[in-house]
């Protein structure tokens, strides 16, 4: 619209002043896990194709998922995939028009964290 | 686009520490955002010192107590001083807000105060707002008719006034749109919590004949659907108000109108 870089004007500093808030922080994470999953998502992907592929080829597979960086792994894609599961109910709550006042939505915030992080105890529990 | 880092040209140097006061007690130290058109530098943050037991209770006070006594160079906007032209707005302790009514007593430790994030500056705390204003104007901040005038006002019923209540209070400070990291990385077409709360606040007046085409006007990926409900907006109004929650009604009325 307008000419705003008349001047060779700076640009003021943004992220590296402003303060994070718990609703920018819910929100960058929903994010970063969606893509995170995409990366475990793969990993299911090549499991599968190693276990079509041959039985040595599935034994390295299954080997390096099931070792302890894999078992680290598979556990926060767990959080990621509960946290991003919670935070997709949240943003169909507010597309309902509901919870969008700040202090409903800060309560909101603090019951997809924290419940990511239940949620993701019971997981390791049951499986 | 989004870009992390600032630009070359807007990298931040150590600025001049100002002398202390003398003989005072109680001394609180302010870091603030300089940056002068005319020497050809790139912006510092300068700290000065400041009496509080001679100095009024809002951080605006500070600014012109700093203006009058120490430095006189320092270039900030400000007229009201309570809270109602929204020309003070700047960002006070990582939040955006008005100094004017904002207290010293609310930050904890030194006072950091820079210019309304991701804008062009024209001089130390005054960003440029043209863009800011011309996005508010394309919304058509106005009452717009079809049929005849009538012969007095148009009339409203106090149920349907009530509805503007929480939007007609903005005072288009831009502490919410240059709050919003939607508005920093595509602020050039998405409109930005003001201009879109703006926006509603004609959408849902009952007097208003246009409501359909300023629906139109908005049906854009940009323009409107920048909205990540990060609510940023809401959090730093100094006004109270809600612009994350106008956004969500005017998305919910596109899909209402669509299906």
């Amino acid at each position: 619209m307008a000419d705003v870089n008349r001047g060779n004007r700076p640009l003021s500093p943004h992220l590296q002043v402003y303060r994070p808030q718990l609703t920018s922080v819910t929100s960058i994470l929903t994010r970063i896990t969606g893509n995170a999953l995409i990366v475990s998502a793969l990993l299911i992907a090549w499991w599968f194709l190693a276990a079509a592929t041959s039985p040595d080829y599935f034994a390295t597979a299954n080997g390096l998922l099931t070792s302890w960086f894999g078992d680290l792994v598979m556990t926060l894609s767990a959080l990621g995939l509960w946290y991003h599961t919670l935070a997709g109910v949240r943003h169909l709550i507010w597309d309902n028009g509901y919870m969008l006042d700040l202090e409903q939505a800060e309560k909101l915030g603090w019951a997809v964290v924290i419940g990511s992080v239940v949620l993701t105890l019971i997981t390791i529990v049951i499986v | 686009m989004v870009q992390f880092s600032l630009p070359k040209n807007s990298k931040i140097t150590t600025g001049k520490t100002w002398p202390k006061p003398d003989g005072a007690s109680n001394v609180r130290k302010f870091k603030i955002y300089r940056w002068n058109p005319d020497d050809g530098q790139n912006p510092r943050v300068d700290t000065y010192f400041v009496d509080m037991d001679s100095c009024g209770p809002m951080v605006l006070d500070a600014l012109i107590k700093i203006k009058n006594e120490i430095d006189p160079t320092l270039t900030f906007r400000r007229s009201c001083r309570e809270g109602i032209c929204g020309s003070c707005a700047m960002n006070i302790d990582g939040i955006n807000t008005l100094a004017c009514i904002y207290g010293m007593d609310e930050i904890k430790g030194d006072v950091a105060i820079y210019p309304l994030p991701h804008m062009p500056v024209v001089k130390d705390l005054i960003p440029d707002l043209t863009h800011f204003y011309a996005q508010h104007a394309s919304i058509m901040p106005w009452l717009e008719t079809k049929t005849n005038r009538p012969a007095k006002e148009w009339k409203q019923s106090i149920e349907d006034r009530k509805k503007l209540d929480g939007l007609y209070e903005c005072v288009m400070c831009a502490s919410c749109s240059t709050s919003c990291p939607s508005y920093w990385w595509n602020g050039d077409r998405y409109l930005g919590p003001a201009a879109l709360l703006h926006a509603y606040r004609w959408i849902i007046d009952s007097r208003d004949e246009a409501t359909g085409e300023r629906l139109d006007n908005l049906e854009d990926p940009f323009k409107l659907y920048r909205c990540h409900t990060i609510m940023n907006c809401a959090k730093t109004c100094p006004k109270g108000l809600n612009p994350a929650k106008a956004i969500a009604h005017i998305k919910k009325m596109m899909v209402e109108r669509a299906v």
